[in-house]
């Protein structure tokens, strides 16, 4: 320690201290003096404000974007609609008052005292929300009885209104109240209680952009809530509005072809990574969600096998199958382990170690080269390729492409599916990876697993010869006077490396499936534009036989990615059909159905006059149990 | 450690002081917050624990020699220093502002200890630190550096009003030193680009807003206008005597969010009526003229000058707290030491609380 004995080497302090204590005398005496000010001289004017008027608060709400589809198509808008509010410290008598309005509304009274005593806590004057949406007639009936119900309040508000019902549903995402949880989320910050806000889809995850800023007005009221005058007004900011890369009409078109099949589809703009269709079916009516939800219509939702809330193409992890093949196949190619003459013997099955690896067609598919490898999806040949290349070689590849991870299309909580490597199993596991683990993530099964988006866009990838584009679902963020605040310019993500030769060489097998006999995938077949594809049929279980009495959640998933043109390709499609089975007869189809609204659309098809039918001539006959593979079909079916 | 004299010369008066603007401030939390119905324990409840807490940190910090704050002063600083840029990195946000530090089972702000630890390394830094006849503007530098930088990190966060007090306690503290007068001015001179840049490039937006509002408080009347305007009702409608306990009619209806923390001294004005408020503003004016008397008393200049420091602290945060429930400061944030609800502010306080009665205790120990 040092010496702290205090030098006095002058008075000076002393003398400080008594000038501190005369300035903080002073100071104390000021505060009193406004004091003085404010409870003697003005008492009776304030004391006129807090007793005989009040100062109110009257919140104005405001609108929420548009939002609207590539073309302009408004999707999601709003109109008015009346809530009914009441304000606590102006009603009396609180038992009168929910019985009564309960009896006008006709709805339960537990269920509006409910409404109060969630708002409890907050300043006495701020209205609380009890009822959204009321018809015309119950607002008349209210504004009636308005006497008989001191503290009553109707508001005008904005509410959400979905175009086409349930259409791209979600995509779009609804809105509901804010909940307890979210309102303690600092992110939330400025929320109130009984503020809607964007729970899933687009509206949740640009609630920033879509969010106007409410307004109020500030309003004097006499003792009895009459109002006196308006003493200031923040006028409402509607809030900005988005346009996204979805086309309506494919969309329609995409959901119509779904029918009542589960499953997703995404197709995409192969040279700037656009959405144009965002399909996960069944859908769901948002509309419900933001009024009062009739509690059989949740309780179906709840119910269905096919999962309706979830949104399939967002968050759905599918093995991809053997769509997976492309990937595979380019590994092999630019690996240098085969070549296009290179040809594999396929007897039925492939043995390793004490393990036999089938495929999918029993009987064998003979010599194959990688065109008919692709064309028929033989899994032998890719199990050999596999073996040679090993996991960390064949997920490098799909590492180029930038799949295991989310793609980031600008909604939340979308999933990455996975890219299985050695090192990945014994992070996980805690075990080392085997060969026997190889062989089916060679043909998309085992460890792997897909978005419906990321599917799309390898396809996309593999058809623009190896640039990947960020999948995105916005094109522009624009202000109510259609002045454009932010454009979303196509983001190239990865560049794969691949040499063109590579791709050539794939891509005429993925012709070949479309457009050959034998092919898997002839059902997407159209006469007048090209299509290239490849069927996958993914695994949900494993099972040997009784394939007709599979009950529903245990059947396989059915697949198909294709790109079209096939010369100058423009567009990209995935389809999963969730237990759909084959990915030929299943999946093909609808994808067929998408390209075809979309050439449709360009004018370069013509739209059919009567049922359309892309039939196709039968080339191969439905396989009896593929374990792990694809099936064409030959009936003459009739689409859509 | 412990002497029969420190028992002796215990400061009752300071204490007793304390203690009444305590009882003070709970009987105001009970009624400020009577329409509340929170869940599980109630506001003033809650209140008794943290003073019960504070009483607790007053024994602690008086068992120890304050002249062991000299040694560790500089340490203490560095590590909040620390502290305060690991709290804009890593640190939790919360209501958009990143003051909390999360540390597994209990969370820091370290903003709060910087008030004590600045007015421990200030008076730390001066104790050796002879001058005659003022400070001069050279000797002002180097403190100016020591409370720059965690001021602009704790107004990062952002958090004005502590970055404010910072400023204003160390300000007093050089004027109980004494300021040489062209030293003054030319500071005076300098403070007016500094509030320029702090105002273009460090407040945030809502920050600007509460400013602007007060200026003009009709600009946002759903907003921090809002509070103002309704605050002063408050006030005003207490008239003389008040409107009686638990009977203030603005503040029973709850027309402000905060009126248990920042603003429970409208409730008390409205309530308790002009002599009321004269008489919390007695008590507090007592409490600050005891502090300095304190530091006269001291014999030590490291003692003086921490007295006059605490004496600050609680001077700054009184003054600043009632002149924006009355309307003549901008909504800043904070509360009213010894009387608002919370346990941060109390035990801040009562730690420099601690401080002046270890001061004032061993003042015969030289």
């Amino acid at each position: 320690m040092t010496d702290h004995r205090f030098v006095r080497e002058s008075q000076e302090p002393k003398k400080q201290i008594i000038l501190l204590s005369l300035f903080a005398a002073a100071v104390f005496f000021l505060l009193l003096t406004r004091l003085w000010y404010l409870q003697i001289v003005k008492a009776e004017n304030f004391q006129n404000l807090s007793e005989n008027n009040r100062l109110r608060l009257v919140p104005v709400a405001a609108s929420r974007g548009t939002i609207f589809d590539r073309n302009g198509k408004v999707l999601v808008s709003n109109r008015p609609s009346f809530s009914v509010a009441m304000i606590p410290q102006e009603v009396r008598d609180r038992e009168t008052f929910f019985s009564r309005l309960a009896q006008y509304l006709n709805i339960d009274r537990q269920e509006l005292v409910d409404k109060w005593e969630k708002g409890k806590g907050r300043a006495r004057y701020y209205p609380v929300v009890l009822a959204s949406d009321i018809t015309r007639d119950q607002m008349e009936l209210l504004e009636e009885k308005r006497l008989w119900l001191p503290g009553l309040e109707v508001e005008m508000k904005p509410i959400r209104e979905y175009e086409d019902g349930m259409l791209a549903s979600h995509l779009l995402g609804y809105i509901g109240e804010i909940s307890d949880d979210e309102l303690k989320n600092p992110a939330y910050n400025g929320y109130n209680l009984g503020d809607y806000v964007g729970k899933s889809g687009i509206e949740r995850s640009w609630e920033n952009i879509l969010r106007g800023k409410d307004g109020g007005r500030q309003i004097e009221v006499d003792a009895r809530g009459r109002v006196l005058r308006t003493i200031s007004e923040t006028p409402p900011v509607v809030g900005s509005s988005l346009v996204l890369t979805i086309d309506t009409d494919l969309q329609k078109r995409a959901e119509q072809s779904f029918g009542e099949q589960a499953g997703a589809a995404v197709a995409m703009d192969v040279n700037s990574g656009e959405i144009l269709a965002f399909v996960s079916n069944p859908g769901f009516d948002p509309a419900l969600f933001a009024g009062r939800m009739p509690p059989d219509k949740w309780k179906s939702y709840l119910e269905d096998k096919r999962h309706p809330l979830e949104n399939k193409a967002l968050k759905g992890q599918y093995p991809p199958g053997s769509t997976f093949k492309v990937i595979t196949a380019l590994a092999g190619l630019g690996e240098g382990l085969i070549d296009e003459r290179s040809t594999v013997v396929c007897t039925g099955s492939y043995t390793l170690g004490k393990n036999t690896f089938r495929c999918w067609d029993k009987k064998g598919h003979g010599a194959v080269n990688l065109k008919r490898a692709l064309k028929q999806s033989c899994d032998v040949y890719f199990y050999q390729l596999g073996e040679r290349l090993g996991i960390d070689r064949i997920a490098a590849y799909a590492r180029k492409f930038d799949l295991g991870a989310p793609m980031g299309v600008g909604l939340e909580n979308e999933k990455g599916g996975n890219i299985p490597t050695s090192e990945w199993k014994l992070k996980k596991y805690g075990r080392s990876w085997y060969q026997g683990d190889t062989l089916p993530a060679a043909i998309g099964q085992g460890y792997v697993l897909m978005t419906p988006i990321q599917l799309a866009s390898m396809i996309a990838t593999v058809a623009n010869d190896g640039t990947v584009y960020r999948p995105h679902l916005v094109k522009r963020i624009i202000d109510q006077d259609g002045k454009v605040l932010q454009e979303f310019k196509p983001e190239i993500i990865a560049r794969t490396g691949i040499s063109q030769r590579d791709f050539e060489l794939v891509k005429q097998g993925l012709f070949a499936v479309v457009n050959e006999p034998g092919g898997t995938g002839a059902m997407a077949r159209l006469y007048e534009v090209k299509v290239a594809g490849k069927t996958g049929t993914s695994q949900v279980v494993k099972m040997r036989d009784n394939r007709g009495s599979i009950p529903y959640q245990y059947r396989d998933h059915a697949l198909f990615v294709a790109f079209a043109p096939y010369d100058k390709p423009e567009i990209a499609v995935a389809v999963v059909i969730e237990h759909g089975e084959h990915g030929g007869a299943a999946a093909a189809p609808i994808a067929g159905n998408i390209l075809r609204a979309y050439f449709e659309g360009k004018g370069v098809l013509r739209k059919p006059v009567k049922a359309p039918a892309a039939t196709d001539d039968g080339e191969q006959s439905d396989s009896a149990a593929p374990q792990a593979g694809d099936a064409a079909t030959n009936n003459n079916q009739g689409q859509e | 450690m412990i002497d029969r004299r420190l028992i002796t010369n215990f400061d009752w008066t300071l204490l007793a002081l304390v203690l009444a603007a305590c009882a003070l401030g709970v009987v105001n939390i009970y009624s400020a917050s009577a329409s509340y119905a929170p869940a599980g324990t109630p506001f003033y409840i809650k209140q008794l624990y943290w003073i019960l807490v504070g009483l607790l940190l007053i024994v602690v910090v008086c068992s120890l020699d304050y002249h062991l704050f000299e040694d560790v002063a500089y340490w203490l600083y560095g590590i909040l220093c620390l502290l305060l840029v690991v709290v804009l990195v890593v640190g939790k946000t919360s209501m958009g502002a990143t003051r909390w530090l999360h540390l597994g089972f209990f969370s820091i702000q370290p903003s709060e200890p910087m008030k004590i630890v600045a007015i421990m390394t200030l008076a730390r830094f001066f104790t050796n630190y002879a001058t005659v006849g003022g400070l001069t503007l050279k000797d002002l530098l180097y403190p100016v550096l020591f409370l720059g930088a965690p001021a602009l990190l704790i107004m990062k966060q952002p958090d004005l009003g502590t970055a404010i007090l910072v400023i204003l306690i160390a300000g007093s503290m050089m004027a109980y030193l004494g300021i040489r007068l062209s030293a003054l001015v030319t500071c005076v001179l300098a403070a007016i680009p500094a509030v320029y840049i702090s105002w273009s490039y460090y407040l945030r937006d809502y920050q600007k807003n509460r400013i602007l509002d007060f200026l003009d408080p009709e600009r946002d009347p759903l907003g921090s206008g809002y509070h103002i305007i309704q605050s002063k009702i408050a006030v005003g409608s207490g008239g003389v005597l008040g409107k009686g306990f638990m009977r203030g009619t603005q503040s029973q209806l709850r027309f402000l969010p905060e009126q248990h923390t920042d603003f429970a001294f409208s409730v008390f004005a409205e309530e308790w009526g002009f002599i009321g408020c004269l008489l919390l503003l007695v008590l507090y004016l007592l409490i600050i003229l005891w502090g300095l008397h304190i530091a006269r008393r001291c014999n030590d200049r490291f003692g003086s000058l921490m007295a006059v420091g605490v004496t600050a602290m609680l001077f700054w945060h009184i003054v600043i707290n009632i002149g924006m429930v009355i309307g003549i400061f901008p909504v800043v944030g904070v509360p009213l030491p010894l009387f608002s609800y919370g346990g941060t502010s109390m035990i801040t306080s009562m730690i420099g609380i601690g401080i002046l009665l270890n001061i004032s205790m061993r003042r015969f120990m030289f």
